[in-house]
């Protein structure tokens, strides 16, 4: 489906080592994707897992230990000249977990929304007015917010500041990092809908990121499973979720719990054991090995790479190639 | 059934700068033994004040206060009069509660064991040795691998899941009757959320302890509540079984709650149902239905008068105009097929 289009986002063996004493946190551990334009990825994994580090390393938050990103096909990991940068930051946005603490509190609501155009343009006293009027009506707030503080608002208003923010640049391509998961479950559904409102709108990529597997799947296109800073699975949305091919996806997917008592009482369950492994001292061979049900001690030697197991559903498991 | 707990008309206030905080208005219900109930809602719905207040673990002496004409008994002894001595007799040997964050709720300074070890020796007058043995088999009990081990460890050795877990175990050291879950898995993941709620059901059955399960996620009570209330504004809006309310909702909030998650069958991509706005200010006086402000039935008379609760079986109970026999009979936006 997403085949046919353009890459975005070319990620290659993209890894991100952060020092702890003299051993190294592998949070990100040589990851290799694509994001297409116009798509959703979702990205999920338990907390730990190199999600945020993945996204952030992506716009350029840190700089990658290994590996590179190309974006449009131009690479942004290594040096840029600071109109490049300019440029690469204007066109990738992000929107970040805690509305709380992610607004400045001496800001108004305008000043924060506008504080991004003041670098990338030159708009007029009176062009900018009509901006954050425009951008607070697209993300459904009134004009009456524009000269609050952050501190009057409520969750869910805030994260809608926080949307604004990022559109007020027009970018591109936006990393929704946890979006949601500071908000209550009605507050939530209102984000996601305006978020998917907003992409249709404006044509925008998302690579969005959560640990809540039923809103990913509401929400993305195709989705990517990490564990302990590799993938595991990437595949089409449907495909992911209808047909799991990793025994953590497995895992995953069954330990959702389901506003459905008989449907729950009904289903098989696959409880995985303990926790998951410290990122600086991580299991040999197969990460996923120390919990999972089909282990062999091929896994514990080597390191299963991620195959295209199906067009488009790529897979790293040794017994799940087919 | 032996009823363990009653709760009549409870109402919670805090007493704040900007004025009276009215956090629970007028809550009852009440708890069997083996039986477990959960408290459903948004955050300050006033479920939490809730579970404090069964155990009189507010602020009484600053903010908080429970008014009067409030009633709560737990074996018929009235537990508002009862003194701190009464107090410390009740708390974590026949109620105890377990709370939201594993990360901060257990001391850092004192080994997992000895925080065990501290509730038998006062509440069940062990001595050492006994005290460290029967520990050592709550922590098998709540299968934590390695329990002798684990026993000298720090909190801070531990991770989110395992820390849970000897919260749970120091909850049940004395084998309380009540436990008050607050929130248990909010701050786990879900593989870990998985496992420690099929302990939470595994040790109900075993042990025939009652539950009090505070949660804002109706996926997670699914699996492990009896009975449900679904809570809003420091009320309850709607109370029944288990099945009554995720297969015969009666109240347009609980329709809200179960629509704004999308199910995993679903269509991706669609719009979720929301809910407009947001919860009202706790400071004003409600006189009428809290949700009138967001629901998508509103009437006139939503906004004038606070319905009663009807009762439509001997367990589901709601409190909506709609159920009045003058009202229209409305179905749930989602059986109509506009969701």
């Amino acid at each position: 489906m997403s085949k046919n289009k353009e890459v975005l986002v070319d990620v290659q063996n993209l890894s991100k080592y952060f020092k702890q004493g003299k051993k190294d946190l592998k949070a990100v551990d040589d990851v290799s994707f694509k994001i297409y334009q116009g798509e959703t990825l979702g990205l999920v994994g338990e907390s730990g897992c190199g999600k945020t580090t993945c996204g952030r390393t992506l716009l350029k938050f840190y700089n990658p230990t290994h590996g590179k990103v190309l974006y449009k096909d131009k690479d942004v990991s290594s040096k840029m000249s600071r109109s490049e940068l300019l440029a690469f930051k204007r066109s990738a946005q992000m929107i970040f977990q805690d509305p709380y603490s992610a607004l400045d509190p001496r800001m108004t609501i305008a000043e924060i929304v506008t504080e991004g155009m003041n670098v990338h343009f030159n708009y007029t006293k009176k062009e900018k007015q009509e901006k954050v009027v425009e951008l607070l009506a697209s993300v459904g707030l009134t004009d009456d917010y524009a000269n609050r503080f952050a501190h009057e608002l409520s969750g869910g208003q805030r994260q809608r500041v926080g949307i604004a923010r990022a559109l007020a640049v027009e970018p591109e391509f936006i990393v929704c990092d946890e979006p949601i998961s500071a908000l209550d479950v009605s507050i939530q559904a209102q984000i996601v809908n305006l978020l998917i409102k907003l992409q249709q709108e404006k044509d925008l990529t998302y690579l969005f990121i959560s640990h809540d597997l039923s809103m990913v799947k509401h929400i993305s296109d195709r989705v990517g499973v990490m564990y302990l800073g590799s993938f595991v699975e990437i595949a089409s949305n449907k495909e992911l979720f209808d047909n799991p091919r990793h025994p953590y996806t497995e895992a995953l997917l069954s330990a959702i719990p389901i506003a459905d008592p008989d449907h729950e009482m009904s289903r098989d369950k696959i409880e995985l054991p303990g926790d998951v492994p410290s990122p600086v001292n991580p299991p040999s061979g197969c990460k996923f090995r120390t919990r999972c049900r089909y282990a062999t001690d091929l896994c514990a030697r080597e390191i299963p790479e991620l195959l295209e197991i199906r067009p488009g559903h790529f897979c790293a498991c040794h017994y799940r190639k087919d | 059934m032996e009823k363990l707990l009653k709760v009549d008309n409870l109402q919670v206030s805090f007493n704040t700068y900007a004025g009276e905080v009215r956090a629970v208005r007028g809550i009852s219900f009440e708890l069997n033994k083996g039986e477990t109930l959960a408290f459903v809602g948004e955050s300050g719905c006033g479920k939490t004040v809730t579970a404090k207040s069964i155990l009189r673990l507010l602020p009484e002496e600053g903010s908080a206060e429970i008014k009067k004409g409030s009633v709560i008994e737990f074996k018929g002894r009235d537990v508002l009069q009862m003194n701190e001595k009464g107090l410390r007799k009740l708390r974590g040997n026949e109620i105890s509660m377990i709370f939201q964050d594993p990360m901060t709720s257990l001391n850092p300074t004192m080994k997992c064991g000895k925080q065990i070890v501290e509730a038998l020796i006062l509440h069940k007058g062990m001595s050492k040795a006994e005290a460290k043995e029967e520990a050592i088999r709550t922590l098998k009990l709540v299968k934590l691998p390695d329990a002798e081990e684990r026993f000298d460890s720090y909190p801070h050795e531990l991770s989110g899941g395992m820390r849970q877990r000897v919260m749970i175990a120091i909850a049940l050291a004395c084998s309380p009757e009540i436990l008050v879950a607050d929130e248990p898995t909010t701050a786990l993941d879900v593989t870990i959320q998985a496992q420690i709620l099929s302990l939470l059901s595994e040790l109900r059955d075993e042990l025939n302890t009652a539950i009090i399960l505070v949660t804002h996620d109706l996926g997670v009570v699914a699996t492990i509540a009896d009975r449900i209330q679904v809570m809003y504004a420091g009320q309850v809006l709607e109370t029944g079984t288990s099945e009554e309310i995720f297969y015969n909702p009666k109240h347009p909030y609980t329709w809200a709650l179960l629509s704004s998650v999308p199910g995993l069958a679903e269509e991706t991509k669609q719009e979720l149902y929301s809910l407009k706005g947001t919860p009202p200010d706790l400071i004003l006086p409600l006189d009428h239905c809290p949700f009138a402000a967001r629901c998508d039935y509103c009437m006139q008379i939503c906004k004038e008068q606070m319905p009663d609760e009807t009762r439509l079986s001997d367990t589901h109970g709601v409190s909506c105009w709609l159920q009045h026999e003058l009202a229209p009979r409305v179905k749930p936006f989602y059986e109509r097929g506009e969701a």
